[in-house]
């Protein structure tokens, strides 16, 4: 069976999904380069792969031509290319930056940007492209005011942070071009941080190198690379993505417009049910034979563990395939699992609740322009969501 | 510091797992929340990085005496 199960031009998850999960839960799979890997799709075995030290991401990286879903080779790059002890130690650098204490004291100043960007669409007038007028710059602003990053670079980074996600979208030669003009941007950054220190995360991680030696100098450029472009992307399709749920779901949208304190239980609702990647899973390679449901991994052998599918599990969801903003027992994974759980997931909790309560709340008739037919998907790449979505009220 | 340290999970605990993927020898998702598997550790410093690590900062270590240990400021 070839993996990925479709293009990523759609937001319902494909069937091939639940048939595995009935029928052969750890089933063998063709990744578009370098062979076979075992996909996962139990919620329980997912979440068995994420943390299980027998799977590890470093390993990945031993084998250039392993099974994966880029045709350029597989090398070491940042954290999500690492294990623990090594992974831990530089997460640790930030970890405390993205607590649920600290993301609450940017609620006011998210909601200040969101409050601004809508603004600025209801003065240009419908219909308006909701990508580049609200879901991208949201997250942009709040990433670029965190890290220190200047947002009048945006036109810059941001077609650099796609290159760096693409599966197909682009020849592997650009896709190394396009890594290492977004290193050398930032290894600039960090020079003239480096002579005039501010109040931010990137002078920060600066000071634990310099003073404290707690990252080399590459590690340093690559996971502020790592931070800006993961900082920023997930964030901005789901904003689009879920805006778009919502629309397609009347009854769950007039529910929410009825008692907007559901928004927070809303937002993860959509977390479960909207898959974000278009591959879902970032490979591991099992260190030692491993059993799963009843399926014997190989030491050597890949695996991809499947959010999407754990996230739509009969065994653990009731109706998974219904958007139901007031489901109750939701213990989705759609941040991950585990030591590579996303860093940045409480401060994506805040933005996604802020973008849904401020569209809902600014847009009381927001809907899409166009028919599904007329969508503009982005394409070859590791996510799936709108290159741009007209929307009017 | 002599005896054991004390561990805790509080209810702030959101289940992310990036505990029992770091320490699986000291902690384990049980019912959609993590609890360590012996709440009176032998010291052991992968339970300070790992209540350091914790996105919620629901992991409290504390030495035998009470002082507090772990998540740093």
């Amino acid at each position: 069976m070839d993996y990925p199960f479709g293009d990523g031009t759609s937001l319902a998850l494909e069937p091939e999904y639940a048939e595995a999960r009935a029928t052969c839960p750890v089933v063998r799979v063709r990744l578009p380069f370098g062979g076979e890997a075992w996909l996962v799709t139990r919620h329980a075995d997912v979440r068995e792969v994420l943390t299980d030290p027998r799977f590890s991401s470093r390993e990945t990286t031993r084998n250039p031509d392993g099974p994966r879903f880029t045709p350029q080779p597989l090398f070491p790059a940042g954290v999500m290319s690492m294990d623990p002890p090594e992974h831990t130690r530089i997460r640790s650098l930030v970890s405390k930056a993205f607590t649920g204490a600290r993301v609450q004291a940017l609620r006011p100043r998210i909601t200040e940007i969101a409050e601004g960007l809508a603004d600025a669409m209801l003065e240009h007038g419908p219909p308006a492209d909701l990508v580049t007028m609200f879901a991208l710059p949201l997250p942009v602003t709040v990433i670029c005011e965190l890290l220190g990053v200047p947002y009048a670079d945006h036109g810059r980074f941001r077609e650099l942070s796609d290159a760096l996600l693409s599966t197909t979208a682009l020849p592997p030669e650009e896709i190394f071009a396009a890594v290492k003009e977004l290193n050398l941007y930032l290894a600039g950054l960090i020079e003239a941080r480096r002579a005039a220190p501010r109040d931010d995360m990137l002078s920060g991680l600066i000071r634990a190198r310099d003073q404290e030696d707690r990252l080399s100098e590459q590690e340093l450029v690559e996971f502020s690379v790592g931070l800006l472009v993961t900082g920023h992307e997930t964030a901005a399709t789901q904003i689009a993505n879920f805006t778009y749920m919502l629309a397609r779901n009347p009854g769950q949208l007039a529910a929410l417009r009825a008692d907007p304190a559901l928004i927070p239980n809303a937002v993860e609702e959509l977390l479960r049910h909207t898959p974000l990647g278009a591959v879902s899973g970032i490979p591991r390679v099992a260190t030692e034979d491993v059993e799963l449901s009843g399926v014997t991994i190989k030491a050597g052998d890949s695996v991809v563990p499947s959010i999407n599918s754990a996230n739509h599990d009969e065994a653990v969801f009731d109706n998974p395939h219904d958007l139901d903003v007031t489901r109750e027992s939701n213990p989705h994974i759609a941040f991950g699992h585990g030591v590579h759980f996303c860093l940045g997931a409480q401060l994506a909790r805040a933005e996604l609740q802020i973008a849904v309560h401020t569209l809902l709340t600014r847009f009381p008739a927001l809907r899409i322009s166009a028919d599904d037919a007329a969508l503009h998907w982005k394409k070859g790449l590791l996510i799936r969501g709108f290159s741009s979505l007209s929307v009017t009220w | 510091m002599n005896g054991p340290w004390h561990v805790e999970v509080t209810p702030d605990c959101i289940a992310s797992g990036v505990c029992v993927g770091t320490a699986p020898a000291h902690f384990a998702l049980v019912e959609g929340r993590s609890v360590p598997r012996n709440p009176s550790a032998a010291p052991d410093p992968l339970l300070l990085s790992v209540a350091d690590a914790c996105p919620m900062e629901a992991i409290r270590v504390r030495a035998a005496d009470g002082t507090a240990l772990a998540p740093t400021d």
